[in-house]
């Protein structure tokens, strides 16, 4: 198994990310890190500031991928992309 | 594509999912045609309808898309053709733009974004009555006036369901005209895409959305069905299900076409004179159809399945399940699907990776999908197994199931192992995008699963039978050619180009076991896999009707081969890329001929390896 993958642009970030949630806890999204095209889509499909999400189901056994509930639609996010999202 | 004025073009846009291609069958039932766009494998679905009035629209099914940012190849045409770039596509004069009325807000951002283009818009809420069946509620005419743009219903899955769409573009009447492209569009920023999602949100409330909260039942489904455990366990006794539907449900179609075909060409040879218009047309062009479409009742069984668990909602989900097995070796969960497919013929499955949006995700998916084993390996595989393994049992398996299941794993095992290397090769990383939506879960339409079923039908007897009927013809051709010479006491084909070449092949095929009989019949084998199978009965000079043929072939070999060469046999077939048809639709699918010859080189050295050690370590076990 890889160490988690880390961004370029917020190697120590303190704040909580969406992958600290467990199965069933919500929390709001604050921001997506990174410009990127995965990035971009997040946003695009909802990931996006003041966003509630709630985390549905994860894999056994490193809880990636993850399915997310964000505005309505569910995504499955594997979780170098789960990682880019800074939750409150 | 000829420009027709009097034709109004309308363009389909929409998420994922969300009903667009059940709303395009519904108003062009089966009047559709299915191409690629110039230059690129993706999919253009163009299909017309008259209107009661008279007026005729042509109708393009956009592929799916979030948004204008593309991200995969399919997005990028959704996007160019809407902002009128794709050459011999003139740019559509109005834009349907239809949204999953369960699922609002991303369409309704969608709708944002397309607007700006500037083109007429209707916006269409499919599915409406699902909608308020689950307690969804929005004022349509508040939301129109806010977005500026007519908002109706429909239900895809009704007759007469898109009728208010029909209405509603008979009542613009947009004029048919051609439209200018775009110029100056700025692919939208981060910024702007959230200031969209902050615009609909407002427009919704204005438009006094709600939406019920995730029904229990739902939740319940998915908390067992995503659970790691329980739902892999369904996932794998769902799977066992299909298998063995596709082989018990598709034997007696099976028997059905094969003993069409067989009558067809004896009343062929019948009705002709001897010669060589009559073998052309029996053993060439007769025999060369029924290899292909005698393998249509497994792929039909095996698409209505996919098919039923894609519209369900379930497929995501399986993808969901194995995308952490399939991330170790390098592959993306969506590469389920193709590989699935794959079972029946990898040749839709091969097409089927047109949605995986890694460009080197989707290769090495294309490189290993001819791995799964395809139903023309069963014959081969049976022919063999019944000449070469004992009927007996072991503990409660039967020794035969068991190697024809040990042959499946094999085929799946090393598809595993090959895109491992290839991720080895093409570095370690891991940062693939999975970012797949579990849409909700909903009861497949009979109507869509057969339009969708008649359609792949379609497209596999375009592409794959052209090509083999082609090369059966070729194949023919050199196994008849040149004619034995007067007095020659072996079967006809050891005189053709075909022996010869099969003959001058069985040098390089001793060292793994294989005489000149098996190396002559792999030549014909190219077309299709089992039709060595028929080539062994010829060259074996066996005659009668085939199921005579292979009992009587299968105790020849049984006593002339040898249990080595008859297993080395087996895992070559495991591996041997002989299949034309495929290599063909890789060097489309990619356009270019460096992974079709890839796939063949590689998949030869595998075949000849696994052949050669299963061949020695034989010949040792057995003295």
């Amino acid at each position: 198994m890889s160490p988690e993958p880390r961004h370029p642009d917020a190697p120590r970030d303190s704040r909580r990310r969406l992958t600290a949630l467990a199965v069933g806890e919500r929390a709001r999204v604050a921001e997506v890190l990174t410009d990127d095209p995965i990035s971009r889509r997040l946003i695009e499909v909802g990931f996006v500031p003041g966003a509630f999400i709630e985390v549905i189901a994860s894999m056994w056994p490193a809880a990636d991928p993850l399915a997310i509930r964000v505005g309505g639609s569910t995504f499955a996010l594997r979780r170098h992309e789960a990682e880019r999202i800074v939750i409150t | 594509m000829s420009v027709d004025t009097a034709e109004l073009r309308v363009a389909f846009v929409g998420l994922p999912n969300c009903g667009k291609t059940a709303l395009f069958n519904r108003l062009t039932g089966s009047r559709q045609k299915v191409a690629n766009y110039p230059g690129v494998t993706v999919e253009r679905k163009e299909g017309v309808f008259a209107a009661p009035s008279g007026r005729r629209y042509r109708l393009l099914d956009l592929p799916g898309t979030y948004g204008l940012k593309p991200t995969t190849l399919d997005e990028a045409i959704t996007r160019d053709v809407a902002l009128g770039r794709v050459a011999q596509e003139p740019r559509p004069e109005t834009i349907v733009l239809v949204a999953d009325a369960t699922h609002l807000p991303l369409s309704l951002r969608l709708a944002l974004e397309v607007r700006r283009l500037g083109l007429p818009m209707v916006m269409v809420l499919n599915m409406s009555d699902v909608a308020r069946r689950r307690g969804f509620a929005i004022d349509r005419e508040a939301l129109s006036r806010e977005l500026g743009a007519p908002v109706i219903e429909t239900v895809a899955t009704r007759s007469g369901g898109a009728d208010a769409l029909i209405a509603e573009l008979e009542r613009l009447a947009v004029p048919t005209h051609p439209v200018p492209p775009v110029s100056g569009w700025q692919e939208p920023t981060a910024a702007e895409v959230t200031a969209t999602h902050t615009e609909a949100a407002r427009l919704l409330e204005l438009a006094g959305y709600r939406e019920p909260l995730r029904s229990r039942a739902v939740a319940v489904a998915d908390r067992i069905l995503m659970n790691p455990f329980a739902g892999m366990l369904i996932l794998a006794a769902l799977l066992f299900f299909v298998f063995q539907a596709v082989f018990s449900w598709a034997a007696w179609p099976m028997d059905l076409i094969d003993a069409g075909v067989t009558a067809l060409a004896e009343f062929v040879r019948g009705a002709l004179p001897e010669g060589s218009l009559r073998s052309l047309l029996a053993d060439g062009v007769i025999a060369g159809v029924g290899s292909v479409i005698v393998f249509l009742p497994q792929i039909v069984i095996l698409f209505a399945f996919i098919l039923a668990l894609e519209d369900s909602g379930y497929l995501p989900r399986a993808a969901y399940l194995l995308d952490r097995v399939m991330g170790s070796v390098g592959l993306s969960g969506r590469a389920f699907i193709p590989l699935l497919s794959s079972f029946a013929c990898a040749i839709p499955g091969i097409m089927a990776t047109r949605t995986i949006p890694n460009l080197r995700d989707r290769i090495v998916t294309i490189l290993v999908a001819p791995l799964m084993t395809c139903s023309a390996r069963l014959p081969v595989y049976a022919l063999l197994i019944a000449a070469f393994i004992p009927q007996r049992d072991i503990g409660v398996f039967n020794l035969q199931g068991l190697v024809l299941f040990v042959l499946y794993f094999a085929g799946v095992a090393s598809a595993l192992l090959v895109a491992w290397v290839a991720k080895l090769i093409a570095g370690g990383q891991n940062n693939h995008l999975l970012m797949l939506e579990l849409p909700d879960y909903q009861w497949p339409s009979w109507r869509n699963l057969a339009l969708g079923l008649w359609e792949k039908t379609r497209v596999f007897l375009a592409r794959a039978g052209g090509i083999i009927l082609a090369l059966m013809v070729l194949l023919w051709f050199l196994s008849t050619y040149p004619a034995p010479p007067v007095g020659a006491t072996g079967a006809a084909i050891e005189y053709s180009f075909a022996g010869q070449l099969g003959k001058a092949l069985a040098v390089v095929l001793a060292p793994i076991g294989f005489n000149w009989q098996i190396a002559i019949a792999l030549i014909p084998g190219l077309a299709a896999r089992e039709v060595a199978v028929g080539a062994l009965g010829t060259v074996y000079a066996l005659s009668g009707d085939e199921e005579a043929v292979t009992t009587a072939l299968s105790s020849v070999i049984a006593s002339e081969w040898g249990l080595p060469t008859g297993l080395a046999l087996l895992a070559w077939y495991v591996f041997a890329p002989q299949c034309l048809a495929t290599l063909a639709v890789v060097r489309r699918e990619t356009n270019g001929w460096r992974y079709p010859l890839l796939m063949l080189v590689y998949l030869f050295a595998l075949a000849y390896l696994a052949a050669f050690v299963t061949y020695r370590v034989t010949l040792a076990m057995t003295g």
